[in-house]
């Protein structure tokens, strides 16, 4: 049995439906890729499985234990959490205010309501060491809408893994980022595959095909093709759309 | 642009300039309300209404529950310490506790319905159930005494160990009101940057993110809502204490909607001390414009439009940029407003 395994998935939204019959495994320890179109239901796929909307049909185990139908918040509590293609961030706060909510010690602490927060030396400390994995010790005060477009997406990341996550969803986290940018999120990347289990939903297929160990295709709500990128390069769903981008 | 959620540079602190300021004018202002025209008893007000309104604050600023029926539990609050003096025994503490308590068991009862609302339907929800305490404090007559309300409440003394203390006298009232708007000042200045409080404002500012790092929104939001209910309750049975009665109309939605005008005229979308401004201005307004004019609430009404166009970060906002105009430093991102 996989470490994450979805099976059977099916979702639709009132008449419309988006997952047909989703299958995927992750593997613990690897990097595990999603691509399709626009539209193709990856997003939507995403929220299933960390329990932002139930599916109508199917199953989903973590570690062996069902987590089907469960709360985001139950979900994220068992070591399973993402980032979001829409940044969705807390703009008020200091950047690392957004990472110490998630630390799971601060968690810990959630019915404190007279320890000062800022006075804890190892929450600061703890927090300081997750955001210069993603590069962002350097503004940690500032709040968090003062950040460039390419910075919030790193504290999007910063924050998925801050709780200290089992399996870690990203959802097209080079969206909107240049060259430069891009080249230094996959090598972020790749010093992050030693720590974590990582399932990457990403357009950029370049980037996608160096970074992952396997790969899923998902088109019309359905996993079209599977497997390890130099596999992949011979289906024909991968290589028109590679031409397309190439074009 | 400054928002409540700033980590002040102080915020470690139990005693902060700020407080300190604020407990010299609090436990001095006997001395000097009617020097600048005032009373004893407008002090007494001010001070409850400050406990409502910090309290409020912590729901309406710091997790942005917009509650407009929040007179209810001072309401319940005010007759839970009439009823206690009446039916059990004349006690003080027995009288403050049964306060706080019904106005919490209310506040807990109707939070369970609100705290899987959002927006606009929660607002709806909470000035349906105002309406409905209002409605059932009017007829319930053999509890209420409705619309009469609960008359000749008496004030019943501060027992120390080797002392007692009279409250009869406005003054010795302000100032056991005084001190435990102090106390629950400093209660919520721990809180709003405890773990507990830094989870409320996240949930004001992306309740979907807070789920997802894990926590269970609609129990903050409950827990948020029962404290601030208990402060209302506080407020409520010292106010019948003031009043020697209780009455129906704190209940009434136009006078949930003065809290809530209250606070945001203050500034308290982006100050911890915003409350403290609005309360103070909107009873010396009362009293000033109300001596001129009847029609003084029309005025009051006007300011609270033109503020809410021209500086809607209220009378804390004015406050925090004409600080930074005076003081040299350049007015930095990180400025802090506490
Ligand atoms: N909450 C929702 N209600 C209705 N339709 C939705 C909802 N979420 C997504 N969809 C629809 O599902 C389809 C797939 O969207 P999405 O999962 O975001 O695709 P992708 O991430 O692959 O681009 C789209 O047609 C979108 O309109
Ligand atoms: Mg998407």
């Amino acid at each position: 049995m996989a470490f994450f395994e979805a099976r059977n998935i099916h979702k639709r939204f009132g008449s419309s439906v988006v997952l047909e019959k989703i299958d995927l495994d992750f593997e613990q320890g690897q990097i595990s890729g999603i691509m399709g179109p626009n539209g193709a239901g990856k997003t939507t796929c995403f929220n299933v499985l960390t329990g932002r909307y139930a599916p109508n049909r199917g199953t989903m185990t973590f570690e062996g234990r069902d987590i089907t139908g469960l709360s985001p918040q139950r979900i994220a509590r068992m070591g399973i959490s993402r980032s979001f293609q829409i940044m969705n961030l807390f703009d008020d706060s200091a950047v690392i205010e957004n990472i110490m909510i998630a630390l799971p010690e601060f968690r810990d602490m959630r019915s404190n309501m007279i320890r000062p927060v800022f006075r804890d030396k190892m929450l600061e400390a703890e927090a300081m060491e997750i955001l210069s994995q993603v590069g962002l010790q350097d503004v940690a005060w500032e709040p968090s809408k003062s950040l460039s477009y390419g910075q919030r997406r790193a504290l999007e990341i910063g924050v998925a893994l801050a709780a200290k996550p089992r399996i870690v969803f990203l959802d097209e986290p080079t969206q909107g980022l240049g060259a430069e940018a891009t080249r230094q999120l996959s090598t972020l990347i790749k010093q992050l595959r030693e720590r974590y289990t990582i399932v990457l939903i990403e357009h950029d297929m370049r980037f996608l095909f160096e970074l992952a160990d396997k790969i899923s295709v998902i088109h019309w709500g359905q996993v079209i093709a599977e497997g390890t990128p130099s596999e992949l390069q011979s289906n024909s769903w991968v290589q028109r759309s590679a031409l397309g981008e190439i074009a | 642009m400054m928002t409540l959620s700033n980590i002040s540079a102080r915020s470690n602190q139990w005693i902060t300039p700020n407080i300190a300021i604020m407990a010299v004018f609090l436990f001095t202002a006997p001395f000097w309300l009617t020097a600048v025209g005032l009373y004893d008893y407008i002090g007494l007000e001010i001070v409850i209404w400050l406990i409502y309104a910090m309290g409020f604050n912590l729901l309406f600023g710091y997790t942005g529950l917009h509650s407009f029926g929040h007179g209810a539990y001072l309401g319940v609050g005010a007759y839970a310490f009439g009823l206690f003096q009446h039916e059990v025994a004349v006690s003080l503490w027995g009288g403050l506790f049964a306060a706080v308590a019904a106005a919490g068991i209310a506040g807990l009862f109707v939070g369970l319905f609100l705290s899987h609302r959002r927006g606009l339907y929660y607002a709806l929800l909470t000035i349906a159930f105002g309406q409905i305490f209002w409605f059932s404090a009017i007829k319930l007559r053999g509890i209420t005494g409705g619309e009469d309300g609960l008359l000749n409440i008496p004030r019943p003394e501060l027992n120390l160990l080797v002392t007692s203390i009279d409250l009869n006298n406005n003054v010795a009232l302000y100032y056991f009101a005084a001190i435990i708007l102090f106390i629950l000042i400093l209660f919520l200045w721990r809180l709003v940057h405890s773990p507990f409080g830094r989870i409320l404002q996240a949930i004001r500012q992306n309740e979907m993110r807070a789920s997802f790092a894990g926590y269970e929104v609609w129990r903050f939001k409950l827990a948020a809502f029962t404290i601030s209910a208990m402060f209302a309750g506080m407020a409520g049975g010292l106010f019948s204490m003031a009043q020697q009665s209780a009455y129906p109309d704190v209940m009434a939605v136009h006078q949930s909607g003065l809290i809530v005008m209250m606070v945001l005229i203050g500034g308290g979308l982006v100050s911890f001390w915003g409350p403290v401004f609005g309360v103070i201005l909107y009873y010396v307004a009362r009293d000033i414009l109300g001596g001129i004019t009847e029609a003084w609430l029309l005025w009051y009404g006007l300011m609270f439009v033109l503020m809410v166009m021209f500086r809607p970060e209220g009378i804390a906002g004015v406050i925090h940029t004409l600080n930074q105009r005076f003081s040299k430093r350049p007015a930095t991102q990180k400025a802090q407003v506490t």
